[in-house]
């Protein structure tokens, strides 16, 4: 063929393609395809993916961990925006992780193809006790699966700790809590706080100091930048309810002093409570509600601020 | 030059012109857009995944060498009948086996090495001006010099599949070659199930039978250490030395049950 045969070819099937794309782009105008956002999982069983992959599972466990973080953010940002769904719809009250219901399979099935996937066991844990609509709130399979890491490796103190953390923010029970944090300071290699922290949660479960000490040592500890963040966030929330508990103290004052219920900031400004708009650690600025209370603005980054464990209620032993 | 060294030689010129070595710019493709991709992707992960994609993508790009060309050795040559005026020289039919054998051994060797050094290039990468402790929190460094020893038996368990494929090749048709050696390396994964059959079967004819193939078919899954060293696991060298020596003695027997095979055929 000769040169300028070969470059008019060439040329014609890049003009076809473009023309394909063109046409392709136009019928999706007029006609827009739909959308799936149906999430499957056909193969749910460990051992026969482990199967599958022959040789490979290692690397098909990394599939399905970045499957997992997929599908987790994408949910949790799914929830986040419908407004309508941030509190658990009734039906799905009876049964949280109805808007999780892949995330335990494929932390599952991750952790089966390389059980010595430290992370997945790690954050997978955090992923599912977190409660709706940041997670399914099921701590009590976030405790399965890092069960199933200590099957693997019985030293890991980190999967202790874990768990004991899982029983004191999730399951407010800070006995098991204890026990948990004593039984990984006794592990070689934990870190000297653990059993200092196990004596505080028994002694002090639940209050905002000891949550306070568990996160700085969970920061302190923490292997990786997202759960680094995430402990930094959560001592941020701590100190954004410290905040709110002391502007409302001042605000009750007020309504003592005046009679009056201050629903807005230049009113409290007015009558000299504050010296101003008033903001959370992140600097966004707390609402008033019409009923006098202090509130977090849901714009900001440490909204929803955590439900707080209830003082000194323990619960059963392990 | 030896006439098994020359047959060897030009084996491996054929598969450079061939253009075989071409796989070696996809795996280069796959680990550069990988490490862009998967640093998004991963949660922290991007080091062991990349180290994962790039000890299974040099074992599979291996396979596909070692089995797509390891069944066209003897049968490429008697289709395009070059067999005969390669017999007519002064050589012996088993030195042209063991001559295709070490030449498909240098390409997998020259493609693994290649592959090897570019994982490690794309790893030095990845950690270049990561901070000292969030390295610490990695399982195993990301310069690891014990992805070596995966890399190996990946290597030694590649020579057994080429031995395998050559074997088949000698007798059997491209197609039917490729079939068995496939075969073969999926059974050899899964081959110590078989150990253990007494325990899903009642009949002892059948746990003897499976217990038989056991010792017989190729056991492929002790090659496979790639989980052990991306989680820092040891990989004794002791063990290395075992799964060598037993690596050797099976090509060997394969070698020279090709050789016998192909001594006999008639080429008429």
């Amino acid at each position: 063929m000769k040169d300028v045969t070969r470059l008019a070819a060439v040329a014609a099937v890049i003009a076809l393609m473009a023309a394909a794309i063109r046409v392709q782009a136009e019928r999706e105008r007029r006609y827009p395809s739909e959308v799936s956002e149906s999430d499957a999982l056909y193969l749910t069983s460990g051992p026969l993916v482990s199967r599958l992959s022959i040789a490979y599972a290692p690397l098909a466990a990394d599939v399905y961990w970045i499957r997992a973080l997929q599908y987790y953010g994408g949910t949790k940002r799914k929830l986040a925006a419908e407004p309508a769904v941030l509190t658990p719809p009734p039906a799905l009250a009876a049964d949280p992780a109805g808007q999780y219901p892949l995330l335990y399979p494929l932390l599952d099935l991750t952790t089966t193809l390389d059980p010595r996937f430290n992370v997945a066991y790690r954050f997978g844990s955090v992923f599912l006790a977190e409660p709706y609509p940041n997670g399914p709130g099921r701590p009590d399979l976030a405790v399965m699966l890092l069960e199933k890491g200590l099957l693997n490796r019985p030293d890991k103190w980190e999967y202790m700790q874990d768990i004991g953390f899982v029983h004191y923010w999730y399951r407010q029970d800070y006995r098991a809590a204890a026990t948990w944090f004593e039984k990984a300071s006794r592990v070689g290699g934990a870190p000297w706080w653990l059993a200092s922290l196990a004596a505080t949660t028994l002694a002090q479960g639940g209050d905002r100091r000891s949550s306070r000490q568990m996160w700085t040592a969970i920061h302190e500890s923490a292997e990786v930048d997202w759960l680094k963040r995430d402990a930094e966030r959560r001592l941020l929330q701590l100190r954004a309810l410290d905040e709110i508990d002391a502007l409302q103290t001042q605000l009750s004052d007020f309504l003592k002093r005046t009679g009056q219920l201050a629903a807005t900031w230049p009113a409290l400004v007015r009558g000299r409570v504050v010296p101003g708009v008033m903001v959370d650690p992140t600097g966004t600025p707390y609402e008033l509600t019409q009923d006098g209370a202090v509130e977090l603005s849901r714009r900001s980054p440490l909204w929803p601020l955590p439900v707080e464990p209830q003082a000194a209620r323990v619960r059963s032993a392990p | 030059m030896s006439a098994t060294a020359a047959i060897a030689l030009n084996v491996f010129r054929e598969s450079v012109r061939d253009r075989v070595l071409y796989n070696l710019v996809l795996f280069a493709i796959l680990l550069i857009g990988a490490s862009y991709l998967i640093g998004q992707l991963t949660a922290g992960q991007d080091v062991k995944i990349i180290k994962d994609l790039g000890l299974s993508a040099t074992s599979i790009f291996g396979l596909f060498i070692a089995v797509f060309i390891g069944i066209g050795l003897v049968s490429k040559e008697v289709d395009r009948r070059s067999v005969y005026s390669l017999l007519a020289k002064p050589i012996h039919r088993y030195q042209m086996i063991a001559g295709k054998y070490v030449g498909l051994t240098l390409t997998l060797i020259v493609n693994l090495s290649i592959m090897a050094a570019a994982l490690y290039a794309v790893l030095a990468y990845m950690s270049w001006g990561v901070p000292p402790d969030v390295q610490k929190a990695w399982d195993a460094p990301a310069l690891d010099p014990a992805m070596a020893k995966a890399l190996a038996l990946t290597l030694v368990e590649l020579m057994i599949v080429t031995a395998i494929a050559l074997f088949f090749s000698t007798f059997s048709t491209p197609m039917l070659s490729a079939a068995f050696t496939v075969g073969l390396f999926v059974v050899g994964h899964f081959s110590s199930d078989l150990r253990n059959f007494e325990q899903v079967v009642d009949s002892p004819a059948s746990a003897a039978l499976a217990r038989a193939l056991y010792w017989v078919l190729p056991n492929l899954a002790q090659f496979d250490v790639r989980s052990q060293v991306v989680h820092a696991q040891p990989v004794l060298l002791g063990y290395m030395l075992w799964t060598m020596t037993y690596a050797a003695i099976y090509i060997a027997a394969l070698l020279v049950a090709a050789m016998i095979i192909f001594s006999r055929r008639d080429f008429k």
